[in-house]
């Protein structure tokens, strides 16, 4: 799916404003992902959501599927 | 009886709302509830803590759940269980909360005041409490607890020392004759007290045992486990407690361990308590082990429900049709009491870790498995 943002933050706010609610499935009240979520951005895990997307074109946000 | 007078246990009951470790069942019983049938599941594979039906539509159901990755949320249902939506605004902290917290999961629902016919209230781990004024759609911290002077204090904060999946609110009760009189129940705390809807509180714990505090005679610290009150009889609550089990009458400040009276070789250790919605002085437990390094199973491997008939001053075995050796656990949250049939006994149901569903329509006499081979029962609630 496509967003924009020149954060990490600010993409995921664009994705919310596509899909309401989804960003609270990724991200806590606390603006820290969820425990079993990963993003990575050109081929890093990414935990900071200021980190800038000057020059990425391609996020990748993952879900261990934790529990069972 | 009086409108206000109205509670959870007064639903007619022929239906069993069942929330597990992998989804959420509903159970529904034959007229003559000796027979049922299973609806389900629904959100298979979700962690699903407490399913409840608003006794003031009887339409309305709310549903607890998480998954391992997602994060905690509520769904809602106007239509009894049919369709369900999540909540725009799931329970959570205000960001950039003092204490950093993030809601773990929404562990207990409880319907508001019946003057309030739109508001829920939600117990959360860490120990928040949460309210929503549209019917289970928005839902905004309760400041007045969450942000209280004494909140880390009272509430153990950082929560490190707290039940194996972390310290949790329940409990939540609501005085039928004042919807600014409530208490709540937190594991790692005790009972608490407002007056005021919510904006004060004050722990009430007197006579509660604390025995894993060297100084076991605490004003708060304690860690009940569940705490009911009489829907006839507001002015009395019972609580299943870490330490034993306990009877109110307000005003008195002060708990009497009505658990002494159980017998010595069961002790008074569980999880549940449940009240009889029509008899103030009955009350079921289920007594379990609580001894060596607490297996939470019943004494000896042997399930029996325990009732009161005298407001605890006695206690009288019911295990008729349970079986011989059971290795299980009944939740806080995973025994119910419906009125299926007005005028008749009172039907009480619990469910277990090990995915049964027991039964009995003459108020524990005898029992008999209503479903089996569910996932691990967390919260059973009639509807």
């Amino acid at each position: 799916m496509t967003a924009d943002g020149d954060t990490l933050a600010m993409l995921l706010k664009d994705l919310d404003r596509q899909f309401p609610g989804i960003t609270f499935r990724i991200v806590d009240e606390q603006s820290q992902l969820r425990q079993h979520m990963v993003i990575w951005i050109r081929n890093e895990r990414c935990r900071d959501l200021t980190t800038s997307l000057d020059g990425v074109d391609e996020v990748v946000i993952m879900q261990a599927l934790s529990g069972g | 009886m009086n409108d206000n007078l109205r509670s959870s246990s007064e639903i007619v009951g022929r239906r069993l709302l069942v929330g597990t470790r992998k989804g959420a069942w509903i159970l529904n019983a034959s007229n003559d509830s000796r027979s049922w049938s299973a609806t389900g599941p629904a959100f298979l594979g979700h962690i699903i803590q407490h399913m409840v039906l608003d006794p003031r539509d009887t339409r309305t159901m709310l549903m607890a759940s998480k998954t391992g990755h997602l994060g905690p949320t509520v769904f809602r249902s106007t239509d009894s269980g049919a369709t369900w939506t999540e909540a725009s605004r799931p329970p959570a902290f205000h960001a950039g909360d003092a204490f950093g917290r993030s809601v773990r999961s929404v562990f207990w629902l409880t319907p508001g005041h019946a003057s309030q016919p739109d508001v829920w209230y939600a117990g959360a781990s860490p120990q928040g409490l949460f309210i929503t004024n549209d019917g289970g759609d928005t839902w905004s911290p309760l400041d007045g607890w969450n942000d209280h002077p004494m909140w880390g204090t009272w509430a153990e904060w950082p929560d490190v020392e707290g039940t194996p999946d972390g310290s949790m609110l329940h409990s939540i009760l609501i005085d039928p004759r004042d919807a600014s009189h409530l208490y709540i129940g937190l594991s790692g705390g005790g009972v608490f007290e407002s007056v005021d809807g919510g904006t004060d509180w004050r722990p009430m714990n007197a006579g509660c045992a604390a025995d894993f505090f060297p100084d076991p005679d605490v004003e708060f610290g304690h860690d009940p486990h569940c705490v009911r009150m009489h829907p006839l009889m507001p002015d009395r609550l019972y609580q299943q407690n870490h330490c034993g089990i306990y009877r109110i009458d307000r005003p008195a400040d002060r708990w009497v361990r009505i658990g002494d009276n159980m017998p010595r070789e069961i002790g008074d250790i569980g999880f549940p308590i449940e009240l009889h919605p029509h008899d103030p002085d009955t009350a079921w437990v289920f007594p379990m082990d609580g001894t060596d390094v607490w297996p939470r199973t019943s004494p000896d491997g042997v399930p029996a429900v325990y009732i009161t008939r005298d407001a605890g001053q006695s206690w009288t075995r019911q295990d008729g049709g349970l079986p011989e050796r059971g290795w299980f656990t009944v939740k806080r949250q995973a025994m119910c009491v419906a009125s299926p049939h007005p005028g008749e006994p009172v039907a009480i149901y619990f469910g277990t870790t090990s995915g049964e569903v027991w039964g009995s329509i003459d108020e524990g006499e005898s029992w008999e498995c209503v479903a089996a081979h569910l996932p691990e029962i967390y919260s059973l609630e009639s509807a």
